[in-house]
């Protein structure tokens, strides 16, 4: 009988999402019957030829899919989302039933068709490399997450490491000479003191890890691009020649080492780390807005940008009439998202999509441009200013990646007009069926949801919640709503008000007291700023905490999220992608003068304060997803990351 | 003759003789209801010219949902004899009789085609699961289709199909059977074919081989279900499934050596009937109460429990008590097996025990129940999917998260 056991062919079970590709979930046992005549072989089934598609390729990692199918080129700015909620009092129009807060009437301008200066023939050239690179490989290794670079620079940054890195460990040094012909064919650029000493720094660097042992010179060859990417910005008039050649260089090292060149070029640029100061100083040379880092930062958040809030405010209102390049619709959304005057996922990416649509109505293509090329430009530099004013959020790029997308799909025999009413009416699509449709959609569902006699707890303010409320009320449900609330934004006091005006019956409490009133609770609604392929939740800080008393209580939580906030990126942690707040907020009380005891310490330089934006909430949390695919369990988002992304890009 | 037999078994079952008296009372819409799978079928015209006619308007009285009724009906007469007449009736297909009432159908004299009819028609085999039957009866209606346009014909089948679910909204089955279908059918354009016949035909063609594939669906979940059965262990099963017992079968007939625990299945008795199909398969069976199920189950080495209902979060929908099982065998680690046809996979998800339609079931406690004491009669639970190991079905041997990836490639 043993011996028949043996021969047992291991049983085939499809998993979805994530989980280690030999692990046995299956029986507890392994060993199993005889295979016996009787039963015939697995492949004899009409199942087993319909196993393989249903396997999700294991997480969307750019390295992982070098064989897929061309993916559109675009790039993808750091997705880091919003905080500031648009404050209800504020306009009339939000008192409307899940007003977006759409940005108002943007201010008319005449086309302006002055773009001049040389950071425009560079944006024209990353672009026509941008175009070349089509095969989408290397899309991903575009801005994603290059924090202040224009676009040339990051593209050369992401295209470096290619040419220098050589897989086996040769020392940094000798790989950086192959290096110098290329940059010494034009004039040797002039280096500020700065450069030369980064420089210098990074050559020390290299020899020292070239010491430490020849197997891990990982660090150094990026250095080295990261130099070589100064010198090209400063040399950017043959900019795109020299990336020409290096890419024919680059081509022409060994063939069978390509396979893992590609992979290289394939994973995504790293995302600006605000501890590297090099790198920070060279961002800040070119911003336009003009921002005061903050002095103290909390040790474990250094990476992420921190600001003196309130300074670069009137600095950027000064710079208003001289930055021509600046589209003036695209100023005023980056300022309104600066001032916190726009703020909620959808509001965000509305304002944004708008501004970009009269940008484009106000374009006319240079002499001897394309538009795709010089468009795609042009957006990229108002993302990195957008990006400047306040960290995206992965909804926006999202929505980036899918104006590009079309931009760069548009057909040539197109005239300019047709073109860009083309991209307009795309853009309209956008809001319209990814954000306005399916938070009807969204409504619907989750609202089937909401029975007589329910509690229903909500957590800060999201409008896709308070529009699954409101309609709820409106079909005549009976049910309670406890809004909890926290400091120092205090979101909850605007939809309060909202629904007791419409008269739901509401109960205020505070994120202390949650523990206390969750067990009279029958359902818990909270929205999300991007829902991760893994299925963890990021949304407003006190959401983890929030669904995990919940879950504690057996409550079933509930997340409202459109699916355009979907994203392939899979997060385990809070801390590596997160946005600052303002940490004065919360050491300070405004109008209680008596409880502001951290008044005159919070100079002292032993206290850090910390005013983290957003939480990651694990995917065992989450009871159900309700996104415009209908009600879907947190596995299954990467299921419709795979089958709807083309979707998102194409409509 | 048949029917001669049918009428017998249908009153030796011990449910319909409860269902009997407890109709009694009640109003003759009811008994109506009730006779549809034994007598001839409804005059159509009640039936649709209802709205919903849904057997089960009132959830508060004890009435029986109609989904446990066909039960019932199916699990009262199974025996192997039946089993052999259900095959042949499947053998020869009524498809030659179909096109002759087809035919009849033309002249505008002709009794019109009620799916309905159709549905109860090829309901009354036993063998035969609802929702299959579902499918079949939507067949025919493209088959009996005098639509012009594809148009009409998916008017028609709409129609066709919400009527269908409306006639038993308690069944899960049946409706994720009829959607599964309408979207299996309709889901390529029809604009591919330039020519109506051609589209029609074609259309015909995959409603048989998706009613073929429904039908088939029980005989390859039992084949890759053999993997997971080896020597010497115990099952535990749940409740009647037709699909549970073609897969003990199947591994009794491939000589594997296993001995299964069934539960009573309090009210409707269905361990019983499922160990006596096993008995008569030479399989060693030992009958537990249903309280027993913490007790035994150190023994146990697996439970198999088949499912009303598939949802989209992956657990499932099942006789009642399910869960509690689901919830011990966890608790001891022992793993859990659903065996459920695809077309069970419905868009539902309910997010705790009372977030479903009420099914209820009338519970005999052999003594009168005092009139303040209020009776649970609910008959079925939500089983959610952490206690789940795996799930058999046609479409292979699934993970619950991938319930929900079958369900968005198929619904969207």
């Amino acid at each position: 009988m043993d011996a028949r056991r043996g021969s047992l062919p291991v049983p085939r079970v499809r998993q979805v999402g994530f989980f280690t590709p030999n692990a046995q979930p299956a029986p507890t046992r392994s060993q199993s019957g005889p295979p016996d005549s009787s039963s015939p072989p697995l492949s004899d089934s009409p199942a087993s030829n319909s196993l393989s598609p249903v396997m999700i390729p294991p997480p969307r990692h750019h390295s992982d899919n070098l064989a897929a199918a061309p993916r559109p080129t675009s790039p993808l700015p750091v997705p880091e989302p919003s905080p500031f909620r648009r404050r209800g009092a504020d306009n009339n129009n939000a008192l409307l039933v899940g007003s977006y807060n759409p940005a108002e009437t943007l201010l008319a301008m005449s086309p302006s068709s002055s773009h001049v200066g040389d950071g425009e023939s560079e944006e024209t050239m990353s672009g026509g490399w941008f175009r070349r690179s089509n095969s989408g490989k290397l899309a991903s290794s575009l801005p994603s997450g290059t924090f202040d670079f224009s676009p040339v620079q990051s593209t050369a940054e992401a295209l470096k490491p290619n040419k220098v890195q050589n897989p086996v460990g040769i020392s940094a040094p000798k790989e950086q000479q192959p290096e110098a012909p290329s940059s010494s064919k034009q004039p040797k650029p002039k280096l500020t003191k700065a450069e030369r000493r980064a420089l210098q720094e990074s050559q020390r660097a290299a020899k020292a890890a070239a010491k430490a042992g020849g197997g891990k010179s990982v660090a150094a060859p990026e250095e080295v691009a990261t130099i070589k990417s100064v010198k090209q910005h400063q040399t950017q008039k043959k900019d795109a020649p020299q990336v020409a050649v290096s890419v024919a260089a680059s081509e022409r090292k060994g063939g069978d080492k390509s396979q893992e060149k590609e992979r290289r070029k394939d994973a995504p640029a790293p995302r600006m780390q605000f501890d590297d100061k090099s790198r920070v100083e060279k961002a800040k040379r070119r911003s336009v807005v003009d921002q005061t880092e903050a002095k103290k930062r909390v040790e474990l958040f250094r990476h992420l940008p921190q600001y003196e809030h309130g300074t670069q405010l009137a600095d950027l209102e000064s710079k208003f009439l001289q930055l021509d390049p600046m589209h003036p619709a695209i100023y005023k959304v980056g300022l309104q998202y600066l001032a916190g005057d726009i703020s909620g996922g959808n509001a965000r990416c509305i304002a944004m999509l708008q501004a970009f649509q009269q940008v484009v109505k106000d374009y006319s293509t240079p002499p001897e441009k394309t538009l795709p090329r010089d468009l795609t430009a042009k957006i990229s530099s108002y993302v990195s200013f957008f990006t400047q004013c306040r960290p995206l959020s992965m909804s926006m790029g999202n929505a980036i990646r899918f104006l590009k997308n079309r931009i760069a799909k548009l057909s040539p025999s197109l005239s300019e007009s047709e073109s860009k009413s083309s991209i307009c009416t795309d853009i309209d699509r956008f809001i319209n069926e990814k954000i306005v449709l399916a938070d009807r959609v969204i409504v619907q569902h989750a609202s089937s949801k909401v029975k007589d006699g329910d509690v229903l707890l909500v957590y800060g303010s999201s409008c896709v919640v308070e529009m699954v409320l409101l309609h709820s009320h409106e079909l005549g449900k009976q049910f309670r709503v406890i809004v909890v609330d926290s400091r120092p934004k205090l979101e909850g006091k605007a939809l309060l008000r909202r629904l007791v005006a419409k008269g739901v019956h509401c109960t205020y409490t505070h994120i202390n007291a949650v523990s206390y009133v969750m067990h009279e609770v029958t359902k818990v609604f909270l929205g999300a700023s991007s829902v991760l392929s893994n299925g963890t939740v990021y949304s407003r800080v006190g959401t983890a905490c929030v669904a995990m008393v919940a879950h504690a209580f057996r409550v079933p939580v509930i997340i409202c999220c459109e699916a355009y906030k979907f994203h392939e990126r899979v997060q385990l942690d809070s801390i590596c992608s997160n946005e600052l707040g303002d940490p004065d907020a919360i050491g300070k009380v405004p109008g209680r003068m008596d409880v502001n005891y951290l008044n005159d310490v919070s100079n002292s330089g032993n206290l850090q304060l910390l005013n983290l934006m957003y939480d990651a909430t694990p995917a065992d949390y989450v009871s159900m997803i309700v996104t415009d695919y209908g009600m879907i369990p947190p596995t299954s988002v990467p299921v419709i990351v795979r089958e709807y992304r083309r979707d998102h890009l194409l409509i | 003759m048949k029917e001669q037999t049918t009428r017998a078994m249908w009153w030796r079952s011990p449910s319909f003789i409860l269902d009997n008296r407890q109709q009694q009372p009640n109003d003759t819409a009811r008994g109506d209801a009730l006779s549809i799978p034994l007598s001839s079928p409804l005059p159509p015209s009640t039936t649709m010219a209802d709205p919903n006619p849904n057997p089960n308007p009132n959830p508060l009285t004890d009435k029986i949902s109609a989904y446990y009724q066909t039960r019932a009906a199916h699990h009262g007469v199974v025996s192997s004899d039946w089993l052999a007449q259900a095959q042949a009736a499947v053998g020869h297909l009524p498809e030659a009789d179909d096109d002759a009432s087809n035919n009849d159908q033309g002249a505008p004299s002709g009794k019109p085609f009620s799916v309905i009819d159709e549905f109860n028609n090829w309901r009354k085999q036993p063998d035969l699961a609802e929702a299959v039957a579902a499918i079949r009866a939507l067949a025919a209606v493209i088959r009996n289709s005098q639509a012009t346009t594809m148009m009409e014909l998916e008017i028609e089948l709409k129609k066709a199909s919400d009527s269908l679910k409306s006639w038993d909204t308690t069944s899960i089955s049946l409706t994720a059977g009829c959607d599964l279908f309408m979207r299996y059918v309709t889901r390529t354009s029809a604009l591919e074919y330039e020519d109506f016949n051609s589209a029609k035909t074609r259309l015909i063609e995959r409603a048989e081989k998706f009613g073929e594939i429904s039908y088939k669906a029980r005989k390859i979940i039992a084949m890759l279900s053999q993997d997971f059965i080896f020597d010497g262990c115990t099952i535990l099963v749940h409740g009647f499934s037709r699909v549970v017992l073609e897969v003990l079968k199947t591994a009794a007939q491939s000589k594997k050596l296993f001995r299964v625990f069934c539960t009573e299945g309090r009210p409707d008795r269905t361990g019983l009937r499922l160990s006596n199909e096993l008995a008569k398969l030479d399989v060693p069976v030992k009958l537990l109460i249903d309280s027993a199920v913490a007790y035994s189950m150190d023994e146990v080495d697996m439970v198999f429990v088949g499912a009303d209902g598939v949802v989209e979060s992956g657990g499932i929908i099942n006789m009642m008590g399910t869960y509690q099982i689901a919830l011990v065998a966890h608790s001891m680690n022992k793993p859990v097996y659903v065996a459920a046809e695809s077309y069970k996979f419905a868009r539902l998800y309910p997010l705790d025990q009372k977030d479903m339609g009420p099914a209820l079931r009338p519970i005999e406690f052999g003594v009168p129940i005092p009139s303040k004491v209020e009776v649970e009669t609910s008959a079925r639970d939500y089983t959610p999917p952490q206690y789940l190991t795996l799930l058999f079905t046609d479409l292979g041997v699934l993970t619950p998260s991938v319930v929900s990836d079958e369900l968005i490639q198929l619904y969207l």
